[in-house]
C-alpha cells in the first residue's frame, strides 16, 4: 500500500499542530487532552464535534479555562489550572475517573513525548536521568487505557535526534498504546503491517517523505 | 457514629509517630490544609503519607516535608514547579518516594477500603514501575499484581457533614476524599459546614456516615446561604447548623 504524501512547503507551527490534532478527534468522542502542548487542542475543537473533555481528577464535561471572575478552587484540571464547567457535566472520585481510563471508555488521549517507537511504545514521564525526580501522573493509565492514543511532539530533539525511534532508550510509559504521532514534520498511523506495528507517514510538512525516512533512519510502511 | 472535633488540633491528636496518613487533595483543591497544619504542630513524627503529589509551594503538606517529619511518601506526581520541598528533601535523601501510576494509588486505596486482596491492572506492564512485580496473562492481555494500600489515617476535606458524618464534596475537590475515606481505619474529615442529620439528600450523599470517624468544621470560604441552597445534596429550606459544634 503506497502512499503519494505531498509534503507542505514548510513545517506545522504548534498551533497547527494542536489544529491537526483537534480536527482528527471524530465527533461525539470522550476525550482526554494531557498537560503542556496537548492541552492546546481544546482550542480548536469546534462546537459541532460535540467533544466531551475528561480530566483525571474527577470530571467530564471541562469547559475552557476560568476567566479571572470565574475563579473557583475546587474546579481545575490536571494541570492544577482553573477551568469551566459545561452543561452536562459531571463529577466523580479518582477511583471513577481511572476506571473510565483503564476501562477503555475513552475515546481518545491525546498526550507529549519524549520518544515513541515505530510500534507504537510511549516513553513520556522520565528521561532517566540520575538526578530527575521522576513523576507520572495518570499518563500510564491513560496510554493503555484510551481507546485512541494520539501523540503530539517534535519529531527531533533540539540537537537533531529524531524522536521516532525504533526502540525507546528513555523509561517507557506504556506498551505498543500510541496509534497517532502527530510532528512538526509529518503525521504518522502506526498500523498493522503484516501482523507488525509500524508507522505509516499520512502528511509531511516542509519535508519529502524520502527525506523524512532518511533523518529517521527507519522503515516507513509503503515506502 | 461519628464524633465532632472543636478543633483541627483535637481533630488530629490521635495520629501517632510512625503512622500511614493518606491525605485528600489534588493540588490544593480538596487538600485538608487547616488539618495537615495541626498535624505540623502536634509534632507526630516518621510519617508515611500519601498523596497524589508531594507539597505545593510553602503549605500543608510542603512543609511537614520541609520539617523531615515524613519519612516516606507514595504519590504518583512529585516533581512540580513549586514543589520546592520534597525536591531538596528528596535530592538530600531525607524522604523515601514511592512513585505509583495515578489509577493504581486510587484503585490501591478502592481495593483496601473494599477488602480486596489484590488485583491485576494492565497499567504500568512493561515499565521500570511494574519491575519486580508479578504479572499475568489474561485474555490475550499483560496484566501487573498491585497490592491495596490502606492508611491508619485519612485526613480528607469534604463540603458538607451531616450529623450522622454523611459528606458531600464540591466539584472536582472531591477527588480522593471518599476512596480515602474507605482505605483508612480512623477517617478525620474537615468540612466547611456542618448541617443537622436530614438536611443532607441521601440520594446526593457520597460519603456514607459509616466511613467517618472526626468531623470538624473549619469554614475556608464561608458558603452563602444561597449556595448552599443550590447545592444538590443540600435539601431546600435545611436549617442551617452553628459553625462549632
Amino acid at each position: 500500500m503506497s502512499l503519494k504524501v505531498r509534503p507542505t512547503a514548510a513545517r506545522l507551527s504548534r498551533q497547527e499542530l494542536a489544529q491537526a490534532v483537534a480536527r482528527d478527534i471524530a465527533s461525539g468522542s470522550y476525550a482526554n487532552l494531557g498537560i503542556g502542548q496537548p492541552t492546546m487542542v481544546a482550542d480548536y475543537l469546534t462546537p459541532e464535534q460535540n467533544v466531551t473533555l475528561h480530566t483525571e481528577n474527577g470530571m467530564l464535561g471541562m469547559g475552557p479555562k476560568a476567566a479571572a471572575e470565574q475563579v473557583d478552587a475546587d474546579l481545575i484540571n490536571a494541570g492544577k489550572v482553573p477551568v469551566t464547567e459545561l452543561p452536562g457535566a459531571s463529577y466523580f472520585h479518582h477511583a471513577d475517573s481511572f476506571a473510565m481510563m483503564r476501562g477503555g471508555h475513552l475515546d481518545v488521549c491525546v498526550l507529549g513525548a519524549f520518544q515513541v517507537s515505530v510500534t507504537g511504545d510511549l516513553a513520556n514521564w522520565s528521561t532517566g536521568e540520575p538526578d530527575a525526580i521522576p513523576a507520572v501522573g495518570g499518563a500510564m493509565d491513560l496510554a493503555i487505557g484510551a481507546k485512541e492514543v494520539f501523540v503530539m511532539m517534535s519529531l527531533f530533539a533540539r540537537d537533531g535526534t529524531p524522536k521516532l525511534v525504533q526502540e525507546c532508550t528513555y523509561p517507557v510509559t506504556g506498551l505498543s498504546c500510541v496509534t497517532r504521532l502527530y510532528t512538526d514534520y509529518g503525521i504518522f498511523h502506526i498500523v498493522d503491517d503484516a501482523g507488525r506495528r509500524r508507522p505509516q507517514l499520512v502528511e509531511a510538512h516542509g519535508l519529502e517523505p524520502a527525506e523524512i525516512q532518511e533523518r529517521l533512519q527507519i522503515d516507513l510502511v509503503g515506502m | 457514629m461519628p464524633q465532632f472535633a472543636e478543633t483541627a488540633a483535637e481533630a488530629v491528636a490521635d495520629v501517632t509517630d510512625g503512622a500511614t496518613v493518606l491525605m485528600g487533595g489534588f493540588g490544593n483543591a480538596g487538600q485538608p490544609m487547616e488539618l495537615i497544619d495541626a498535624l505540623l504542630d502536634s509534632g507526630a513524627n516518621d510519617l508515611t503519607v500519601v498523596n497524589n503529589n508531594a507539597g505545593q509551594g510553602d503549605a500543608g503538606l510542603a512543609l511537614l516535608i520541609k520539617e523531615r517529619r515524613v519519612k516516606k511518601i507514595i504519590c504518583s506526581f512529585p516533581r512540580q514547579s513549586d514543589s520546592w520541598h520534597f525536591d531538596a528533601a528528596f535530592r538530600a535523601g531525607e524522604v523515601e518516594l514511592e512513585l505509583v501510576p495515578q489509577g493504581n494509588l486510587a484503585e490501591r486505596l478502592r481495593a483496601a477500603g473494599a477488602g480486596i486482596g489484590a488485583f491485576f491492572t494492565p497499567t504500568g506492564y512493561g515499565t521500570e514501575l511494574a519491575a519486580g512485580k508479578e504479572t499475568r496473562e489474561i485474555g490475550g492481555r499483560n496484566y501487573v499484581l498491585e497490592y491495596p494500600l490502606g492508611g491508619d489515617v485519612a485526613l480528607i476535606k469534604a463540603m458538607y457533614a451531616d450529623r450522622a458524618g454523611n459528606l458531600a464534596y464540591r466539584k472536582t475537590a472531591r477527588n480522593f476524599g471518599p476512596v480515602m475515606a474507605a482505605a483508612a481505619t480512623h477517617t478525620v474529615v474537615q468540612v466547611e459546614q456542618l448541617l443537622p442529620t436530614g438536611s443532607l439528600d441521601p440520594e446526593a450523599i457520597v460519603t456514607p456516615g459509616l466511613y467517618v470517624d472526626i468531623v470538624t468544621v473549619i469554614e475556608t470560604r464561608t458558603p452563602s446561604a444561597a449556595e448552599s441552597e443550590r447545592h444538590p445534596a443540600v435539601r431546600p429550606h435545611s436549617q442551617e447548623e452553628g459553625v462549632r459544634v
